[in-house]
């Protein structure tokens, strides 16, 4: 038996409000999986399952606010049957076990200590969803779990999800204002906290580096040009895989400083500062950046906006980013000098990318080619200006070689 | 005014018999009899016996005789009293006029057209009811069609024959009295025999039937319009995949009705192939209303239970759709 604790979804997070369970008891959960949906002040995150086993017990009610590290389930591990002191709650128990209740009481008793898979294992499989309703429930976005199936048997149809798609716009467009304003201000006292605490304990030092993106821009240009819309590769994709390999060689950048001490992370998972439609700012981790090519680093870039802005985040995406990437060129300044979000340890910051003047280092020709200024805000408890330096040069080089990211 | 099924046939053969001298029909009992279902009254007095031909209760040798006629250059329609019996037939149709283009590597054509019966509902029994279109439809080589309405009964003969490939064309028995009024020439004219119709649209179901089954999916769909649910009804007059997506992706739910047995039909053809090509825009399983897995009684109460009937198809419309 282990217990399934509300995880702490970044440091700024003390509490969360348990929206939804997504799992039952008795049923067998996958590490990685989606267990609960839980509000945090930043948006509702979709929290996952660390460790396999079967759920024995949902503890917390849905709508219930409860602290970081509150245990809110209990498991049982593989092979492991459940404890015969624990019944089932009333709340673990569902239809079809009511029915079976006409059994006598003492065969009940004896059948509650089969472990609950037993139960019902019909209900505990994939949802009965009609591919046509599958089909359109992705293409409108709808979770399909939510959704009650009208169809023989319960099966979920086409008109159930049109009929949810309705109904979820009514309740958009229903969400009061007061509602959105309560939640923008928590927003921003959580960020508040955040970058109090950052600019209070965190000794920052900045460095900028111009760096030129002839080359780099030429090569997405050819790229881009046998590339649906859809799939075109943005700059800022090549600015997230540069970080990523530029950090192979400066782990004193990438990971935590808690505990008085520095943690290297042994990946990139670079946090991308995204901006809300609302106001505020969320920066979800792109996972393992360095091994990914390109184009799949451009997809999941694109998904982690759309999911981050529709508010459907997963905690790992949450919780886990060992440096923030910020990305500011859209909005037209010239660089940013960004605030570490601790307990990271840096913050690379991209500017505009804009055709410039720059003089050839090794003829000193003025010309006018396209360049970005980068930032790095790093941790002087951790790195020293040099290091920095080195990793902004390291950057610079990785991007005057645009093929190789 | 309404002509029947059996007449339009017969105007389609009359018609054939004069503008084309190489076109000849032979048979058991289609000259001085008049066919058995009486579809060939009255050619044998107007074309004479060269081209109203009476054979013996032979069809292996009629058949191979139609072959070679077809060989040779003339245009024979070769009737079949029913589908039973042309098992009789069988090596002459499958092995020789199927593969005869292919095995010649393109020499030999076999341009003929072999008329028959099937189905039941009218008594007949097991000797005379079955309907094995399936083991047609199966062959590669030969066109298998199935008129369901007067017009295609007018219409289908002339591209049969026009067809430089061997086409088995399917009456249902039931289908010969049925009386409707002929559309305008130029439709019927047009019968396109590598298509399937839709003979009436709808939005919640696809109602996929052919030959003898159509006019019970429309009354199907005729009840099932009165109590508010509107469903589609396919003819398929040669099987057409494209048309079939074409309807399932508009209505999401499909019932094949087919008065096969169910175990290896066309019905299931039909669900495969759906089951293949549009399992994205299904809402619900495929349905099939078929034959009971007997051979056809002889008695009415017991035929009737054998065969798919209207009430069947409205059930599993409604079943399926959960009303």
């Amino acid at each position: 038996m282990f217990e399934f604790k509300l995880p702490s979804l970044g440091a700024d997070m003390d509490e969360g409000k348990l929206l939804e369970w997504r799992v039952k008891p008795g049923d067998k959960v996958k590490k990685g999986q989606v267990v609960a949906v839980v509000d945090t002040s930043k948006a509702a995150v979709d929290v996952e399952i660390w460790q396999d086993g079967t759920v024995f017990e949902l503890l917390i009610e849905p709508g219930t606010r409860l602290p970081v590290g509150s245990v809110m389930a209990t498991l049982l591990e593989e092979g492991e049957s459940a404890p015969t002191r624990k019944p089932l709650t009333a709340r673990g128990a569902r239809k079809g076990e009511a029915r079976r209740r006409a059994t006598p009481p003492a065969a009940v008793a004896a059948e509650v200590g089969v472990a609950p898979p037993a139960v019902e294992p019909a209900l505990a499989g994939r949802a009965r969803v009609s591919p046509a309703a599958r089909k359109r429930a992705d293409a409108l976005g709808i979770d399909i779990v939510r959704v009650a199936g009208s169809g023989p048997g319960g099966v979920v149809t086409l008109a159930d999800i049109e009929h949810a798609a309705a109904t979820r716009t009514v309740t958009a467009v229903a969400v009061p204002a007061e509602v959105m304003a309560a939640r923008q201000a928590e927003m921003r006292r959580t960020i508040a906290a955040a970058m109090s605490r950052s600019k209070r304990e965190i000794p920052h030092y900045y460095l900028f580096e111009t760096i030129p993106l002839a080359r780099a821009s030429e090569w997405l240009t050819a790229t881009n040009a046998d590339r649906p819309i859809t799939e075109r590769i943005l700059m800022a994709a090549l600015f997230l895989k540069a970080v990523a390999i530029a950090l192979k060689g400066f782990p004193e950048l990438n990971g935590f400083y808690r505990n008085e001490r520095f943690e290297p992370a042994d990946a990139v998972h670079a946090g991308v500062a995204i901006s809300l439609r609302g106001g505020g700012l969320v920066a979800p981790a792109l996972h393992d950046v360095g091994s990914k090519p390109l184009p799949v680093l451009m997809r999941e870039l694109s998904d982690l906006v759309r999911r981050t802005r529709a508010g459907s985040l997963r905690s790992s995406e949450m919780s886990d980013p060992t440096i923030t990437v910020t990305n500011l060129g859209e909005q037209g300044v010239e660089a940013v000098l960004g605030v570490i979000y601790p307990p990271q340890v840096a913050l690379v910051g991209f500017g505009r990318v804009a055709p410039r003047p720059v003089v050839d280092e090794a003829d000193g020709i003025l010309q006018v080619v396209p360049t970005v200024t980068a930032s790095l805000a790093a941790d002087h408890r951790v790195s020293d200006g040099h290091r920095g330096a080195l990793f902004l040069g390291a950057l610079r080089e990785l991007l005057q070689h645009p093929r190789d990211l | 005014m309404k002509i029947s099924y059996r007449e339009a046939l017969r105007e389609a053969l009359r018609e054939a018999l004069a503008q084309d001298s190489r076109v000849f029909l032979m048979g058991e009992d289609v000259g001085r009899y008049g066919g058995t279902y009486a579809v060939s009254k009255g050619l044998l007095e107007e074309f004479g016996p060269d081209r109203i031909r009476d054979t013996p209760l032979s069809e292996l040798g009629f058949m191979g005789a139609g072959v070679g006629a077809a060989l040779g250059g003339m245009r024979p329609i070769v009737e079949i009293m029913t589908i039973n019996f042309s098992l009789l037939a069988l090596d002459q149709i499958v092995n020789s006029a199927a593969l005869l283009r292919h095995m010649s590597g393109g020499q030999c054509a076999v341009p003929l057209v072999i008329r028959m019966a099937t189905g039941a509902g009218r008594q007949l029994a097991a000797q005379h009811s079955h309907s094995l279109e399936n083991w047609y439809a199966h062959i590669p080589g030969i066109r298998v069609l199935a008129p369901a309405t007067v017009a295609d009964a007018r219409g289908m003969l002339a591209p049969a024959l026009a067809d430089p490939d061997p086409v088995v064309i399917f009456e249902h028995a039931q289908l010969y009295s049925q009386e409707d009024a002929l559309p305008a020439e130029r439709v019927w004219r047009a019968c396109d025999i590598s298509r399937a119709a839709v003979r009436r649209a709808g939005t919640r179901a696809s109602l996929i039937t052919y030959g003898g089954c159509l006019p019970k999916a429309m009354q199907a769909a005729d009840a099932l319009a009165a109590v508010g649910i509107d469903v589609e009804v396919l003819d398929l007059r040669p099987l057409d995949l494209d048309t079939i997506a074409a309807s399932v992706r508009r209505t999401h739910r499909v019932v094949v009705v087919d008065e096969g047995w169910k175990t290896g039909s066309l019905a299931a053809e039909i669900v495969a192939r759906i089951a293949e090509d549009c399992l994205y825009d299904l809402d619900a399983p495929p349905r099939r209303v078929c034959s009971v897995e007997v051979p056809i009684p002889y008695a009415r109460h017991m035929e009737a239970a054998a065969l798919p009937q209207t009430a069947q198809i409205v059930a599993a419309v409604k079943e399926m759709l959960n009303v």
